[in-house]
């Protein structure tokens, strides 16, 4: 239950932060970073993947309305739950350890989670920008965006990250 | 039939993926359509109260820009005024005042960073807002609404993919079509100008009256580059948007009384 509530706070925290901050910053019109896929990357492993979808395709759909893009953030959100999986085998190159329960810095390591991180990011940022212009001529437009606004999605969530859950002192 | 099943349970995730996906992007292209699902309309009203909090925190931060905006009008329109003193005499101004209605409205959402953009007002079809009317700002056009709620309506602007506004050359009259392409917010593109037509850096850009949205004679933009094509055939113009769309506050929605009678007007000519 304190794990349900921990979960929701947050999800409600990184759309509210989203709506209100970060959807307003679009530095020259390309620069525009999205956090709330953090939602997605910090639930359990043990959740199953069936119950990731759901939960992406509820975050996206919660984004599109308050950006009146029906469909746009779902899509992307529906791919990086799908992907996660995947993603947490690339990142650690091993079968889990039985302690991993959840893919934060203080389990896994500030090394594993920013490969980890990023990936989705990428994941999430080329699906978003792709789907929205959806037109292969604009696609080095579509790359060029990914390109700067990803690194500063990446760094604010590494960000909350570091200053929400800090590593554990070794 | 046991296969099937055996099928669909070694690939649920998968499939359920696919399901959703197809979901999300079916959502995603019926929005594309001119006219947005009536189902986020709704959701505009939602969304609505939600800016609008977030408005009456960050109007403050604007408000000498905003006051600066309005004071330059009025004194606009002032001028206006002295300059035409037999506003009767010319029919022409006085059909403009009687068929176009000017709604003022505040922008309680919008953004520039996307490929098709839109702007949330804060007056829906109580205020006498409906779908297909052309909204402006004090410097320029601004966009076309594309759907309305009871106190909220949604608007592309014109950086939007399906937003092509019929400008003409203040200039020599000639018409033109404007679009955005994507990228820099501040720079829309007028393609196909036939060879002949002289374009120089600076020539003004206003409505041409031909849409039924627009009143004829609304700043729309200026030329910043001219770009010959390659084969001579037809070239195309980069305009500067007088609108700057990053600060748009304070605009006015248009509504055309005449607009019915000029609709039903074009389908019996369709019909013929």
């Amino acid at each position: 239950m304190n794990n349900f509530l921990r979960h929701s706070f947050r999800f409600v925290a990184l759309i509210f932060i989203q709506v209100m901050v970060l959807n307003h910053i679009h530095i020259g019109g390309y620069v525009n970073p999205f956090i709330y896929p953090l939602f997605i990357m910090l639930l359990p492993f043990s959740m199953p993947h069936w119950l990731l979808l759901f939960l992406g395709f509820g975050t996206g759909f919660t984004l599109d309305l308050f950006m009146s893009t029906p469909g746009l953030h779902t899509a992307a959100t529906v791919l990086v739950a799908f992907v996660r999986p995947y993603i947490v085998r690339l990142a650690s190159g091993a079968p889990l350890p039985e302690s991993a329960s959840e893919p934060t810095i203080a389990v896994m390591g500030s090394r594993w989670f920013f490969s980890y991180s990023i990936s989705l990011i990428i994941i999430h940022h080329l699906a978003l920008f792709l789907l929205e212009s959806f037109d292969p001529q604009h696609l080095s437009d579509s790359i060029y965006r990914l390109l700067l606004s990803a690194p500063l999605s990446e760094a604010l969530i590494l960000m909350l990250v570091y200053f929400f859950q800090p590593p554990r002192k070794r | 039939m046991i296969n099937l099943i055996r099928f669909i349970q070694k690939h649920h995730v998968l499939l359920l993926f696919l399901l959703l996906e197809i979901i999300a992007l079916n959502m995603l292209f019926r929005s594309n359509a001119y006219h947005r699902s009536a189902a986020f309309t709704m959701n505009s009203a939602v969304s609505g109260v939600f800016y609008r909090m977030h408005k009456s925190v960050t109007d403050y931060f604007y408000l000498q820009q905003t006051n600066e905006q309005l004071a330059q009008e009025n004194a606009y329109l002032r001028q206006q005024l002295q300059h035409n003193p037999v506003l009767s005499e010319k029919d022409s101004l006085i059909l403009n005042d009687t068929i176009f209605h000017y709604i003022p409205a505040r922008v309680v959402s919008n953004n520039v960073q996307f490929r098709n953009n839109y702007i949330v007002l804060n007056k829906g079809y109580e205020a006498g807002i409906e779908k297909d009317m052309g909204i402006i700002s004090p410097e320029g056009v601004a966009g076309i609404i594309t759907g309305v709620s009871k106190n909220y309506a949604i608007g592309m602007s014109l950086l939007h993919k399906f937003a092509a506004i019929s400008v003409r050359f203040k200039r020599n009259g000639n018409l033109a079509n404007l679009s955005w392409q994507g990228g820099d917010y501040r720079f829309g593109i007028i393609d196909h100008i036939p060879t002949h037509l002289v374009v120089n850096k600076g020539d003004t850009l206003i409505t041409s009256g031909n849409s039924h949205l627009f009143p004829e004679g609304i700043l729309v933009g200026t030329v910043e580059d001219y770009i010959a094509s390659d084969d001579g055939a037809l070239n195309q113009a980069r305009i500067r948007f007088t609108t700057d769309f990053n600060r748009l506050r304070q605009v006015y929605v248009i509504d055309n009384k005449h607009r019915s009678e000029l609709d039903s007007l074009l389908m019996i000519r369709v019909d013929e």
